[in-house]
């Protein structure tokens, strides 16, 4: 019976993680791809894991597999977080049919943290003078 | 410990041929992708293709320390793609230097 369960899970994976890799090629920019590729990152994964963990039905394999599990499940937003940011602060272009773009325009005005913005700092100058003013 | 044998063992010589054949699509990515950050995005989905590629291959061997494989290959993954992410951004503000 496990058998037939860790059987299914398994092929549950495989599709996850084909379609993730026919959605690499297919979609047309770098933010599509991504919403591919983090289906295999999630479920793919996952579920194949959870497979072998049912196969083997053993505790360490099972602590082993809910461990990369794990791991996999929060590493995977970080790095999509700062990949998707890299490249539309870098190199990569928007399709040519995407309906809104938050940033459009202000690419060179967005900065990193910790860089200066001639704008901030302003306010906060402003604000330094207002604290004495009320407290006298 | 019969792990492999019936359904399972069928499941798995599935599993491990369309694992193959996706990595060898995604790695057309890498090499196809116009921009650095869609040839990371792709190496990104090489390596899990290989977590799930390792830990089906771990069943079929009945050899549980291929799990353990799959678990360090998702952390250096993650380190790299972190890594090459920041290369990228970088490279935008000018800190790091591109071949011409």
């Amino acid at each position: 019976m496990s058998e037939l369960i860790a059987a299914v899970l398994m092929v549950g994976g495989t599709v996850f993680m084909f379609v993730a890799a026919v959605g690499l090629l297919r979609l047309p920019d770098l933010y599509t791809r991504m919403h591919a590729v983090t289906k295999a990152g999630t479920l793919g994964v996952g579920l194949l894991l959870l497979s072998a963990a049912v196969a083997f039905g053993s505790v360490s394999v099972t602590a082993q597999a809910l461990t990369a599990l794990l791991f996999v499940l929060l590493t995977a937003p970080v790095s999509a977080h700062m990949i998707g940011r890299a490249g539309y602060l870098g190199d990569a272009a928007l399709w040519e049919h995407t309906v809104f773009d938050h940033w459009e325009g202000e690419h060179e005005t967005l900065r990193r943290e910790g860089e200066e913005v001639p704008n901030q700092a302003d306010v906060q100058a402003s604000n330094a003078n207002d604290p004495p003013a009320s407290a006298t | 410990m019969e792990v492999a044998n019936g359904p399972l063992l069928w499941a798995s010589y599935l599993t491990l041929a369309v694992l193959g054949l996706s990595i060898v699509g995604a790695l057309a990515r890498v090499f196809r992708g116009p921009a650095l950050s869609d040839r990371v995005v792709a190496l990104d989905l090489v390596a899990y293709l290989a977590v799930g590629f390792l830990s089906t291959y771990a069943v079929v061997a009945e050899e549980d320390t291929y799990v353990d494989v799959a678990l360090v290959l998702g952390l250096l993954a993650f380190l790299g793609t972190v890594a090459l992410a920041r290369y990228i951004e970088r490279v935008r503000s000018g800190e790091a230097l591109v071949d011409p």
